[in-house]
């Protein structure tokens, strides 16, 4: 032991408390501690985020005068009743809900046999390939995939121009393009943790559904699926909110009558801020109520 | 093992081709427009050339809006490794009154939409404090994006803390180190790897997040998404957009790279 030997000549214990004050005085109090560790955190978070939600949401109460059109403090329910009495609203709203419901069945729908295929089917070397080929899109960037789809389906582009060999047309701008838009955006959200947990689920399952005498779409119906309900759970609280607070996609490849909730938040902000802070709480609420459907479902702590 | 007949493999194959052709497709068009000469994306390309990439090259704006995603990136990165990494440490080390609440604080910026998020802060910038006197400008941006990019780092940090042992920072303290020698020689080596990959995961969050900053970027100021989402309003610059979206594409390539790489250092540790 030759490092001991030096260790003398580096510190001395007994000096140690008189030294350093500030470490024995935290190592005293692990409140002290704490208190220390989440300050700037706790002072960031609330003090500038929290501070500008709530304000967002008193805003909502407020009034917007008549005849000059700026926004006067107050408090009043008529912003809140707009949300239900005007269709158009009304009308947004739903639309944006099944968009997002869309695009999560869509994306579960693709992302089980793809997992199935990876983790059952597909060698080593290609399950490999396949795992960063359906990350590599996460990473290409938002609007890049924008762009893309938008090309893609436009109307002298790339999907026309195929379908029109066999006689067809796509659909053109639309709300089935701003479903598969923001499929395309979120699906490895779905299809990563689909795929994990096929490949968590032990090997003697199948054998022993196998040896049972199970086919193996019976296997996959009553052994695979119901193992899958949380990964499915928690991929869809990705696919289900990121699409309902998306509006760009709805811009940008929706063509007329397609806009979506955050279009609204985002075109009143200036206008009529009351109605626009508002209408921010619905896609809150939206996903709030999503949440605790699914954590009812106890899915989230399991996985 | 699963047993499928060869109809049911063939069939779960033609699916994954579908959803690769479905993901990949677009992205190819992207870069075969990149060099398309005419001013409109099209299908099949007419001719050939390189000449928008000549333009993006020089294109003053673009490079300015490069720079304005680098700086506000990198601000967001420095307030996202300071506030993740002390949360993290106060949510793994500690168990107290309300930490469910902290956990949900730190998810709450990038759970609620964007918008809501941009509209927030923006409202806050506005009508708080613009009338005080205090004008955050270009600060605004880096404030709103440091404050999503914060979990990126504290869930890395955070899940590797839980599985580190407290015992060797108590023996290096015991041994006669303070607290902050220990966490220079002791604690941080430990988790310097899920620092950084917190640290990438943040600054690739911040380059490319586009709703927030169209409410929180202050007036003439382009980040890349911005001016991307821009020109892409303009029809006539549409293959100009498909060279940079070309160029973001290749570069996807390095966080892809840097993550297999991060796994094997972590597997190597």
């Amino acid at each position: 032991m030759t490092s001991t030997a030096s260790a003398p000549t580096r510190s001395e214990p007994q000096a140690v408390p008189l030294h350093r004050p500030v470490s024995t005085a935290l190592h005293r109090r692990p409140r002290l501690r704490l208190g220390a560790l989440l300050a700037l955190p706790l002072t960031w978070l609330v003090g500038l985020y929290i501070f500008s939600l709530a304000l967002l949401l008193i805003t909502a109460f407020w009034l917007v005068d008549p005849f000059t059109s700026l926004v006067r403090p107050g408090f009043t329910l008529d912003n809140f009743a707009l949300l239900f009495s005007n269709p158009a609203y009304v009308s947004t709203s739903l639309r944006t809900l099944g968009i997002a419901l869309a695009v999560t069945a869509l994306s579960a729908v693709f992302a089980i046999p793809l997992g199935i295929f990876m983790a059952k089917i597909a060698s080593p070397w290609m399950r490999a390939v396949l795992a960063v080929a359906i990350t590599l899109p996460l990473w290409a960037g938002y609007l890049v995939k924008i762009v893309a789809m938008r090309i893609t389906f436009t109307e002298e582009g790339f999907f026309n121009s195929v379908a029109g060999l066999i006689g067809g047309r796509g659909p053109g701008f639309g709300i089935p393009i701003v479903i598969l838009t923001l499929t395309y955006l979120w699906f490895p959200y779905m299809a990563l943790p689909v795929y994990t947990a096929i490949r968590q689920i032990p090997v003697n399952l199948f054998d022993a559904s196998a040896d049972l005498g199970a086919q193996g779409w019976t296997t996959i119906r009553t052994v695979v699926m119901p193992l899958l309900t949380p990964a499915l759970i928690a991929g869809s609280v990705f696919t289900f909110s990121l699409s309902l607070g998306d509006y760009l996609a709805a811009r940008f490849v929706g063509g007329p009558n397609s806009q979506m909730i955050g279009s609204i938040i985002a075109s009143n902000i200036n206008l009529n801020p009351p109605v626009a802070a508002a209408f921010s709480v619905v896609p809150i609420a939206f996903v709030v109520i999503y949440l605790l459907v699914t954590r009812r479902t106890g899915a989230l702590e399991r996985m | 093992m699963l047993r499928l007949g060869r109809g049911s493999k063939i069939a779960l194959g033609v699916i994954v081709s579908i959803v690769l052709i479905f993901m990949y497709v677009p992205l190819m068009l992207v870069m075969v427009n990149s060099f398309n000469d005419s001013r409109i994306a099209a299908w099949p390309v007419q001719a050939f050339s390189t000449r928008w990439w000549e333009i993006a090259a020089t294109s003053e704006p673009i490079r300015a809006a490069v720079l304005n995603s680098i700086v506000v990136g990198l601000g967001a990165t420095v307030i996202a490794l300071l506030l993740g990494t002390l949360s993290a440490f106060a949510l793994s080390r500690y168990s107290f009154f309300g930490k469910q609440t902290v956990n949900l604080l730190i998810v709450l910026p990038i759970a609620l939409p964007g918008v809501v998020t941009g509209v927030a802060f923006s409202n806050t910038f506005n009508s708080i404090l613009s009338p005080a006197g205090i004008q955050v400008g270009y600060f605004g941006m880096i404030i709103a994006h440091g404050t999503f990019c914060i979990v990126m780092v504290f869930n890395n940090v955070f899940a590797r803390l839980r599985r580190m042992s407290p015992n060797l920072q108590e023996a290096s303290m015991d041994l006669g180190a303070g607290i902050g020698q220990t966490f220079r020689l002791v604690t941080f080596p430990q988790f310097r790897t899920a620092f950084v990959a917190g640290g990438l995961l943040a600054f690739a969050l911040s380059f490319d997040e586009v709703v927030v900053t169209i409410f929180t970027a202050p007036p003439g100021v382009d980040t890349l998404p911005l001016w991307i989402l821009n020109t892409m309003a303009r029809p006539n610059e549409g293959n100009l957009v498909n060279v940079v979206a070309t160029v973001l594409i290749l570069l996807s390539l390095i966080p892809v790279y840097i993550s297999q790489w991060l796994s094997r250092a972590e597997e190597d540790e």
